[in-house]
């Protein structure tokens, strides 16, 4: 398996290895791993990538994760044009 | 859990994290607890600016002794917490804000900071996508030593280095007793067990207040909920941050490409909740498509809330309280407890340990709420 050719996050263009590396280095809690990597900050936020991340996490630290504590995508869901919201304010 | 150490830190935020690795490296035995994770308070909903264009002289030299630190922090640190340097563009739209900023510029040249008045015309040098006559600018100040830097990246990197340097980091511990004996701090309660302590730090942020009524003092802080949104990234246009005090808003390009920036909801009041609202997406995307037309054709990502931690006069409460010795109090930063946490951390931990205290510490001692006159800063945005 090469590591260094696994997209995890595809919007950030994250690899498997970086991630494993992030937690080696001792980034073991969900969120302090996201935000050193940007995890989940993409145009998704995080919809593909999350799960994935998640599973990496309790596999390497045979921890169970609860899913309650993904986060949660941010309005708006879909990313809009500043020009369309602009429009929006009476 | 360890039984006693020497300082309790309460608050895994910037500075909780920064003074927890100035202390260790003066050799001392210091503990920091965090009830969620590092990074997980106001340090998460970060603007990232760095701006030493203040009002107030205490301000502007915390920011100014901050920024020297900034410089060479990625390499004292061992870690890149991505610093740059594009500078703090504000934009000035009338005759009375030019009155102020000639004041603002000739205090902060008195301390050393380079920092210029533009003429209308010299406007879109620094930031080409400005559309001036729009926003009806008659000029601006701008310092090229102000900028950035990355709020996740400087927690984690000063408490790595803290840890290494034998610190004692436990996330998702809350504290939840002071005690205090004879006016003195003997030690603290957590959800995990007690350790006893002779110094405890309120670096709980916005929760300072909550922090400080275990003991029985009233901080006169009070939190503000403030709204911030990122774009898609796209192609570096302009390195500064720019910020306009009249409408509000600040925003910037980041290195990765995407714009951050923040304004207030007109009418918005003090209170605790978060759920982010479209009133404000519409009233930032107004704002700043206004500011930079040929923003409109570029995508909103993501928009999320966090809090100022706000206290009467706009500036940071520092030191020990009166009345209750070895009680520290590092809270009330406004929205800008990031950029001067260098400085703040450092001054606190001279206290701390030689006990020397400082002109700064003295000006913002919880002592100056008692019946004085108040020197407010008026250089706030967002
Ligand atoms: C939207 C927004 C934009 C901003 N932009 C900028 C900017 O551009 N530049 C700038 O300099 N500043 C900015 N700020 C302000 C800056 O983010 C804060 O002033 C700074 O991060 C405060 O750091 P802190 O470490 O003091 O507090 P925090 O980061 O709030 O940390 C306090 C910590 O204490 C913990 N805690 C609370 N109670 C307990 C307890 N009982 N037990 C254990 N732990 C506890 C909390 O969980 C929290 O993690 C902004 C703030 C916001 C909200
Ligand atoms: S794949 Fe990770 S944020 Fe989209």
């Amino acid at each position: 398996m090469v590591k260094k050719k696994i997209i995890v996050c595809r919007c950030e263009d994250l690899t498997l290895e970086d991630v494993e590396k992030a937690i080696d280095e001792g980034y073991i809690d969900l969120e302090e791993l996201r935000k050193k990597l940007r995890i989940g900050m993409g145009p998704c936020q995080g919809r593909v990538c999350l799960p994935i991340v998640m599973k990496i996490l309790e596999r390497k630290t045979g921890k169970k994760i609860p899913k309650e504590s993904l986060p949660k995508a941010r309005p708006p869901i879909i990313p809009v044009p500043l020009g369309t919201l602009a429009s929006e304010e009476k | 859990m360890i039984k006693k150490t020497d300082v309790v830190i309460i608050g895994g935020g910037v500075n909780g994290c920064s003074l927890a690795y100035n202390l260790a490296k003066r050799g001392i035995d210091v503990t920091l607890f965090e009830k969620k994770y590092l990074s997980s308070g106001a340090t998460g909903a970060c603007g990232a600016g760095i701006r030493q264009q203040w009002s107030t002289k205490e301000n502007a030299l915390l920011a100014i002794e901050s920024v020297k630190i900034f410089e060479k922090l990625s390499r004292e640190l061992d870690e890149d917490i991505e610093f740059r340097q594009g500078g703090y563009l504000i934009m000035v739209h009338d005759e009375e804000e030019m009155k102020q900023a000639e004041k603002n510029v000739s205090m902060q040249r008195s301390l050393g900071l380079k920092v210029d008045i533009l003429e209308p015309d010299e406007i879109n040098d620094i930031v080409p996508i400005l559309d001036v006559k729009g926003i009806n600018a008659v000029g601006a100040t701008f310092c090229p030593s102000d900028g950035h830097a990355n709020p996740f990246k400087t927690t984690f990197a000063y408490a790595n280095a803290a840890r290494k340097l034998g610190a004692k980091l436990y996330t998702h511990t809350t504290v939840n007793k002071i005690r205090v004996k004879d006016g003195t701090v003997v030690g603290v309660s957590t959800d995990k067990g007690f350790i006893k302590t002779s110094v405890v730090v309120n670096a709980a942020g916005v929760w300072s207040r909550d922090i400080a009524r275990l003991t029985g003092v009233k901080l006169p802080n009070v939190p503000f909920r403030k709204e911030i949104m990122a774009t898609e990234r796209f192609k570096l246009l302009f390195e500064a941050m720019v910020i306009s005090f009249k409408d509000g808003i600040y925003f910037s390009q980041q290195r990765e490409g995407q714009i951050v920036g923040g304004i207030p909801i007109p009418g918005e009041k003090s209170g605790y909740k978060t759920m982010p609202t479209f009133a404000f997406l519409q009233h930032m995307a107004k704002t700043l498509t206004r500011y930079a037309p040929v923003l409109k054709h570029v995508n909103m990502l993501r928009h999320w809330t966090g809090f100022y931690d706000v206290t009467p006069d706009a500036r940071p409460i520092l030191g020990e309280t009166p009345g209750i010795k070895g009680f520290i109090q590092c809270n009330g930063f406004s929205g800008h407890g990031f950029m001067i946490s260098p400085m703040v951390t450092k001054i606190l931990t001279e206290y701390i340990v030689d006990g020397r205290t400082s002109d700064i510490l003295e000006k913002l001692s919880l002592n100056r709420f008692k019946g004085k006159k108040i020197d407010r800063e008026m250089s706030v945005v967002g």
